[in-house]
């Protein structure tokens, strides 16, 4: 009896959590649409539908089990495919499934909802300008494949989990996985039309909705008590508590010292560096949330917040465009994370940080090399760019023709 | 009759409208306008400076029989003021005719 209502409570927390995953979808969908204009926020929002839509029918087609593909205990798998569809295993709702921590119905569900953000990633950093069916293609195949493949190699039992490669939450396996092919999409795909100037020099292109770009920045960070609460995979009362109290240590601790550093380089308070902060710090404390002390979680954060700050200058000095600051956010504090199980917190040592760096660097190689390729195939079949002509106009009236304020216009810019 | 076209401060608006009841103009028109001018305001995003010479003003249009130009005028000059560079400018032109469109009335008594 004491046992089916510790499992029960472990599954409702499980599913919360799952929810609360879900919702960071709104998150990422009101920051991209409040740092872009407002003629492309329906193009945004039917790309942020497209990829929660279509990572859940993916991740059920053969995502999953591409993903947990049940490699057997320490080997080096690298690449085993359990067969498309999802049917529970035996014994898969009861508390005999992953030591009572959940139903097999809720890992698959709080899985599938993970999936989808790697492209979520993307989408912000190629807002305004890629063709629709272009990143729909290329959102397919990133979460149908390369997405569960890389992570099969730590949380399905694969190589990297064998060489003890540590990433709680997916600093690495989400963010960075994402935000390596927000990289290179947006090298592929050129800045927007006037995001630099003749002489080179990087031009101001001012979100059109701050309030919206930070009610997403709020969502996000709530949506972090799941991304990294549920990651302990069931309602330990310390590890959950504790995961919490880091996660938003290094939330807070980012979006602070990017608010201050960013006045120390540049004179103003700027509230959209203050929001980058904050999601800096989530992505760096998700790979060791539940190994790091209070005081390690807000170190982490504050390295964060400075990252993030020097990324988005150093982005903007290589002629790359990225309107939302996916790069700095999800890869720089992505690979700062990884980075920082070896040296702060419960894991901290050298051997631990060459085993992080080697992840970090494998994966990132696979992703760049199938990023690439993916929007290489893009390029030659769907096409990767909108016309200039499509792009002025706008992809609301070019992709859609729709108006996401149809009758609300203070400017056409 | 004239017409009476000022861009005042969207600021002083409220100020406007009050002097202008005072010496009896109690209809007019106005609507919120964007202008360019040497006024600049510095902006950062994102650590990009930018600046914009966008400047948000109020335009407001008034008709008036000719005994009330002075005073109509003499009320904004007064209310609108800041003594600062920007606080707009005041156009007279003539009204050749004005009708009033339930009655079909012209004229001077068609503005009151």
């Amino acid at each position: 009896m004491e046992s089916t209502a510790l499992f029960t409570a472990n599954n409702v927390w499980m599913m919360i959590c799952t929810a609360l995953v879900f919702f960071m979808h709104l998150g990422f969908s009101f920051l991209e649409i409040g740092l872009t204009r407002q003629k492309n926020a329906v193009n945004i929002l039917f790309k942020n539908f497209f990829v929660i839509s279509a990572g859940i029918l993916l991740y059920c087609l053969g995502g999953f089990n591409l993903m947990y593909p049940g490699f057997e205990e320490g080997s080096l798998g690298i690449l085993k495919f359990a067969g498309f569809g999802i049917a529970p295993p035996e014994g898969g709702m009861t508390a005999e499934y992953a030591s009572g921590g959940y139903t097999w119905w809720t890992d698959f569900l709080f899985q599938a909802m993970f999936a989808a953000t790697a492209a979520t990633i993307v989408s912000g950093a190629v807002a305004e300008r890629i063709k629709l069916k272009g990143f729909m293609l290329f959102s397919v195949i990133y979460v149908g494949l390369i997405y569960p493949i890389i992570g099969s190699w730590k949380w399905g039992g694969g190589f990297l989990d064998s060489w003890g490669f540590y990433d709680f939450a997916g600093s690495t396996l989400v963010h960075s996985v994402g935000g390596w092919a927000a990289l290179m999409a947006i090298y592929m795909l050129g800045a927007r039309i006037g995001k630099f100037g003749k002489n080179g020099i990087a031009n101001a292109i001012p979100g059109h909705n701050i309030p919206l770009a930070s009610a997403g920045v709020l969502i996000l960070w709530l949506g972090w008590f799941g991304f990294n609460g549920g990651s302990v995979l069931s309602a330990d009362p310390e590890l959950t508590s504790l995961t919490l109290v880091t996660t938003c240590l290094a939330a807070a601790a980012g979006g602070v010292s990017a608010a201050i550093f960013s006045n120390l380089m540049y004179k103003n308070f700027d509230l959209t560096m203050f929001m980058n902060g904050v999601l800096g710090g989530l992505v760096g404390i998700t790979a060791g949330a539940d190994q790091m002390s209070p005081t390690d979680a807000i170190l982490i954060g504050l390295v964060a917040g400075i990252l993030i700050v020097l990324a988005v200058s150093f982005i903007d000095k290589l002629k790359l465009d990225d309107p939302v600051g996916a790069v700095a956010v999800h890869l720089v504090c992505g690979i700062w994370g990884t980075l920082a199980v070896g040296i702060f917190g419960a894991m901290a040592g050298f051997d631990q940080f060459i085993i992080q760096l080697a992840g970090v660097g494998i994966v990132g190689a696979f992703s760049v090399i199938s990023a690439t390729l993916i929007l290489f195939i893009v390029k030659k079949t769907t096409g990767l760019r909108v016309e200039a002509e499509e792009e002025i106009k706008g992809l609301d009236l070019s992709e859609h023709a729709m108006d996401a304020y149809a009758d609300f216009r203070l400017n056409e810019h | 009759m004239k017409k009476i076209e000022a861009i005042i401060r969207k600021s002083k608006f409220d100020q406007v409208k009050e002097a202008l009841h005072n010496v009896e103009v109690n209809f007019f028109s106005y609507w919120d306008v964007t202008g360019v001018g040497n006024e600049k305001e510095g902006h950062v995003y994102r650590g990009i400076s930018y600046s914009t010479s966008e400047i948000q003003r109020r335009y407001l249009s008034i008709i008036v029989n000719d005994d009330f130009v002075k005073l109509t005028i003499d009320a904004i000059l007064k209310s609108a003021a800041t003594d600062s560079v920007g606080d707009g400018k005041i156009f007279v032109l003539p009204v050749d005719e004005a009708y009033r469109i339930r009655t079909g009335e012209k004229g001077s008594n068609s503005l009151n």
